[in-house]
């Protein structure tokens, strides 16, 4: 697979298909996390449309200081951002929000409800081509915010720094989202796994 | 010492670190104090390992191939784009 440094080199001679590779390696993430922003699946399509466009032609100014990736993600957050009817920057990160639900505590602070396992359960729970639909499901459950920087951290495997400059947040930000997010993702693992003792 | 370090920490307080000891992001004495608490509390290291599943399990997330229609259509975005510039 080429990288996107050769993409990029070859969409900027005119190369139709590098814009196809472009596409088809990015498309899917990009309507995920547009879908994160926008009310709806069609919206999020027009916004994703909308920065292939705003690529194509920011083409000779992008000067690759950041990666092709993180420029387009970039494009793609301020479209979605712009478009995006949910109010997106009303979600106080300072509002707290334990990882645990803090019933499961005694009053010392030790589990008085550990964890259940569940990790061992997960490849006989589910059939393993239905397992990405069922753990995507769960994803589309956390509040946008989380979910968006989970994707971008954890599916789309960017560094941290990276991730801060697509959703230009802070990086205290980023690990209150990204805490918050694997939190509540593993809580809904352990209820829809667990029971096993 | 030890035993004092570990008493330090609660584990209602642990769950609460997670991501900053896998980010790397605690310091030295803070990830020495977790990892004590991790040493006597069985309960904190099956979490953490949950923690662990959990962003794996995140990671096996795939995506969807284009359509041939969905690829039509960039082309044809692409070519659009082009003759604009011309």
């Amino acid at each position: 697979m080429a990288a996107d440094g050769e993409l990029l080199l070859r969409l900027r001679s005119g190369d139709e298909r590098a814009f196809v590779s472009l596409v088809e390696r990015y498309q899917e993430q990009m309507l995920r996390l547009a879908i994160s922003f926008v009310p709806s699946r069609a919206v999020a399509e027009e916004v994703v449309q909308d920065t292939w466009l705003a690529l194509l032609r920011g083409l000779d100014a992008f000067e690759g200081r950041s990666s092709l990736k993180t420029w387009l993600f970039s494009i793609l957050v301020n479209q979605a951002r712009t478009t995006g009817t949910r109010e997106h920057r009303s979600v106080p990160v300072a509002d707290p929000e334990p990882a645990v639900d803090p019933a499961r505590f005694d009053t010392s602070g030790s589990w008085a409800d550990p964890p259940e396992h569940w990790i061992e359960a997960v490849e006989g729970r589910v059939e393993a081509g239905k397992l990405a639909d069922r753990i995507r499901e769960l994803m589309d459950e956390l509040p946008a915010r989380q979910r968006e920087v989970v994707i971008l951290r954890d599916v789309e495997e960017m560094s941290s720094e990276e991730v801060c400059s697509v959703l230009a947040i802070s990086d205290g930000n980023q690990r209150v989202l990204l805490h918050r997010g694997r939190s509540r993702l593993r809580q809904l693992f352990e209820g829809e796994f667990g029971g096993v003792r | 010492m030890r035993l004092l370090l570990r008493r330090d920490l609660v584990c209602q307080q642990a769950v609460e670190l997670v991501t900053d000891y896998l980010e790397g992001a605690l310091s030295r004495r803070a990830r020495r104090r977790f990892e004590a608490h991790l040493a006597g509390c069985p309960h904190c290291t099956e979490y953490l390992a949950q923690m662990r599943e959990t962003i794996r399990l995140a990671g096996r997330l795939e995506l969807e191939d284009l359509t041939p229609e969905q690829r039509d259509d960039f082309v044809e975005l692409y070519r659009r784009w082009r003759s604009e510039q011309e």
